[in-house]
């Protein structure tokens, strides 16, 4: 089974244009440029020399590569795994040469050696990279994903269940509707997971699943959707917001004996989408109040796993409360379709 | 046929429109086989208690999970009750939670309800009546550290609440309880020990007979004592004149409440 996963996801090239991938190769290279001045100079009073005065020869050609792999992400990214890996290592050697060409008055270090240490930081970020890639890729994480995902509340399945019984004499048609939706829901709930979706998508599932609460709750759950801005193209993991609004009925509005507002809110604003889901906040003391909390941390730690394995550290997740209102905020990159 | 002169009262306790309708569709399918007519209808627990004593209903069909007071809670206190109920409970849960109400020892449904367990359900309470009290207490204390909200006073037919939070003392003299609120006093008749333990975070026990709700206590006065009684603490509550004295056994766990007021 797992040679076969691996088999579906061959090794491809770090993603230049993430912020999480250019500060590892960062603080490696810097690491492996402390690593190399320890062992010309083991005392450590003249280490920070060697490794100050190497920076000169280590930062211009790094920095000068990071941008132009971030320029060139892609066009990098259509060519064949090792052809690209080849590309970076070379485009390292040339930044090199010609920085010490120009610099190496500054520093103690001849070409022979800057061009070794361009090499291997070169191969060992790139490696590392992969592995990082490889240890955090879907096919590992599917299990613990699927196992995250399936966690739809039993609570919600027999109640919508229900409701669909209470409908099929009166309102036949209605009754077919909300079947309909939660063949979809279960459908996505379902399926692996691995694969980014359109915003457009998630936001048709999230109204079914509204819809849903909305025949059970009736008028105790007011739905505001504010979604006009919303870009539709967006691409998100699966399941981001569906189990963000069922908390919000789940924990903001059954509850409470009166009618809970919740607002639904996504927008685009430059290269960033950010989602909002907000709810009434119900005291800690209330029923239930501290496993009901708990439930929630299980869910958003899920979310923002999740996030973090598609987008790195380029995504943020976060919750207030303010003002008796619960409030989600989920700020991710504003990407379409592969480049 | 002698059944069908007979009507059964139920009462219908779900937060979920639909599942009160689909209740009242059932009940009307199983007309011939138990007669029934709905006495009342409520879409959370302190509506039912409202609604309930004085509707006559023999049968209470009670969803667990509902806002405001859950199903567990409220039948504790459907329990003071004369002519109480009898109570099906009914849940959407999953078995777990069955187990964690304890459920087993009473009557429960689970959700979707079929017609036929309904039936069987409400003839073994027509026969059997209300549920004993002290199997619904025991399953309230199971009901995993949800305290309850609300004491209460059973009346003739009807139930007085006294929300949890607004009680600042309570005293056991003889058979009852007093508790006393800002407002006034009420009697209950429960052991103080176990409200002790039912409350653990929110009562301190100053007194051999007195709990004292923490977040009441505004600090302490030190009485000299006499020739009738020994020197001891005071404790003063919030919005109270009445001083409540702390046994000199109690006095360390009940004065690390108010760190700063001594010393």
């Amino acid at each position: 089974m797992p040679s076969i996963r691996q088999n579906s996801h061959p090794d491809s090239l770090p993603d230049f244009r993430n912020l999480g991938v250019v500060a590892r190769a960062l603080v490696a290279v810097n690491l492996l440029g402390l690593a190399a001045a320890l062992a010309s100079e083991p005392v450590w009073t003249r280490t920070l020399d060697a490794f100050v005065q190497s920076t000169v020869l280590i930062e211009p050609p790094l920095l000068t590569c990071l941008a132009a792999l971030y320029a060139a992400a892609p066009l990098v990214h259509r060519l064949p795994y090792w052809t690209g890996c080849a590309l970076v290592v070379a485009l390292s050697l040339a930044l090199a040469a010609a920085t010490q060409a120009a610099l190496g008055q500054f520093a103690d270090a001849g070409r022979g050696r800057v061009l070794l240490f361009a090499a291997a930081s070169a191969t060992t970020v790139l490696a590392y990279l992969t592995l990082h890639r490889r240890a955090h890729s879907p096919a590992l994480a599917e299990a613990r994903l699927q196992a995250l995902q399936a966690r739809i509340r039993p609570h919600f399945l027999f109640n919508s269940l229900n409701a669909v019984l209470a409908l099929i004499r009166k309102d036949p048609r209605r009754a077919e509707r909300t079947l309909e939706d939660l063949a979809d829901l279960f459908r996505a709930l379902i399926s692996d997971g691995r694969d980014l979706v359109r915003l457009a998508d998630e936001i048709a599932l999230v109204e079914r699943y509204a819809a849903i609460e909305q025949l059970r709750l009736g008028e105790r759950l007011r739905m505001s959707w504010d979604l006009d801005q919303a870009p539709v193209d967006a691409l998100l993991p699966p399941l981001v917001l569906q189990p963000l609004l069922e908390n919000a009925v789940y924990h903001g509005v059954e509850p409470g004996t009166g009618i809970g507002d919740v607002l639904v809110r996504i927008e685009r604003r430059g290269d960033r989408v950010r989602m909002q889901i907000e709810n009434p906040s119900h005291a800690v003391g209330s029923p239930g109040g501290e496993s009901m909390r708990a439930g929630n941390h299980m869910a958003l730690d899920n979310i923002r796993e999740r996030l973090m394995l598609f987008f790195d550290a380029e995504a943020k997740l976060d919750t207030r409360i303010e003002g008796g209102r619960y409030r989600v905020e989920i700020d991710i990159p504003y990407r379409t379709g592969r480049a | 046929m002698s059944d069908a002169a007979y009507e059964l009262r139920v009462f219908i306790a779900d937060d979920e429109a639909p599942a009160r309708a689909r209740l009242k569709e059932l009940l009307a399918d199983l007309r011939d086989e138990v007669a029934t007519s709905v006495a009342g209808e409520a879409s959370n627990g302190l509506e039912v208690i409202e609604q309930l004593p004085a509707s006559g209903a023999q049968v209470l069909l009670l969803d667990i999970q509902m806002p405001g007071m859950g199903g567990i809670e409220l039948a504790r206190h459907l329990s003071g009750l004369e002519n109480g109920p009898a109570i099906i409970f009914i849940t959407a849960h999953d078995r777990h939670a069955v187990e964690a109400f304890e459920l087993n020892a009473l009557d429960y449904l689970m959700k979707p309800v079929r017609a036929e367990r309904l039936a069987a359900a409400l003839k073994k309470a027509r026969a059997a009546g209300p549920a004993p009290k002290d199997r619904l207490e025991r399953a309230g204390k199971r009901a995993n550290a949800a305290a309850r909200e609300f004491f209460s006073v059973a009346e003739r037919n009807r139930i007085a609440l006294v929300p949890v939070g607004e009680v600042l003392y309570l005293k056991a003299e003889l058979k009852y309880v007093t508790l006393r609120t800002s407002a006034g006093e009420h009697l209950i008749e429960e052991p103080l020990i176990s409200i002790e333990r039912e409350f653990a975070e929110r009562f301190v026990r100053v007194h051999r007979n007195c709990l004292v709700a923490r977040a009441a206590i505004r600090g302490f006065e030190r009485v000299a004592g006499g020739s009738e009684e020994e020197p001891h603490w005071n404790v003063v509550l919030e919005g109270l004149a009445e001083r409540l004295p702390v046994s000199r056994r109690q006095w360390p766990a009940v004065k690390s409440v108010l760190p700063e007021a001594t010393e």
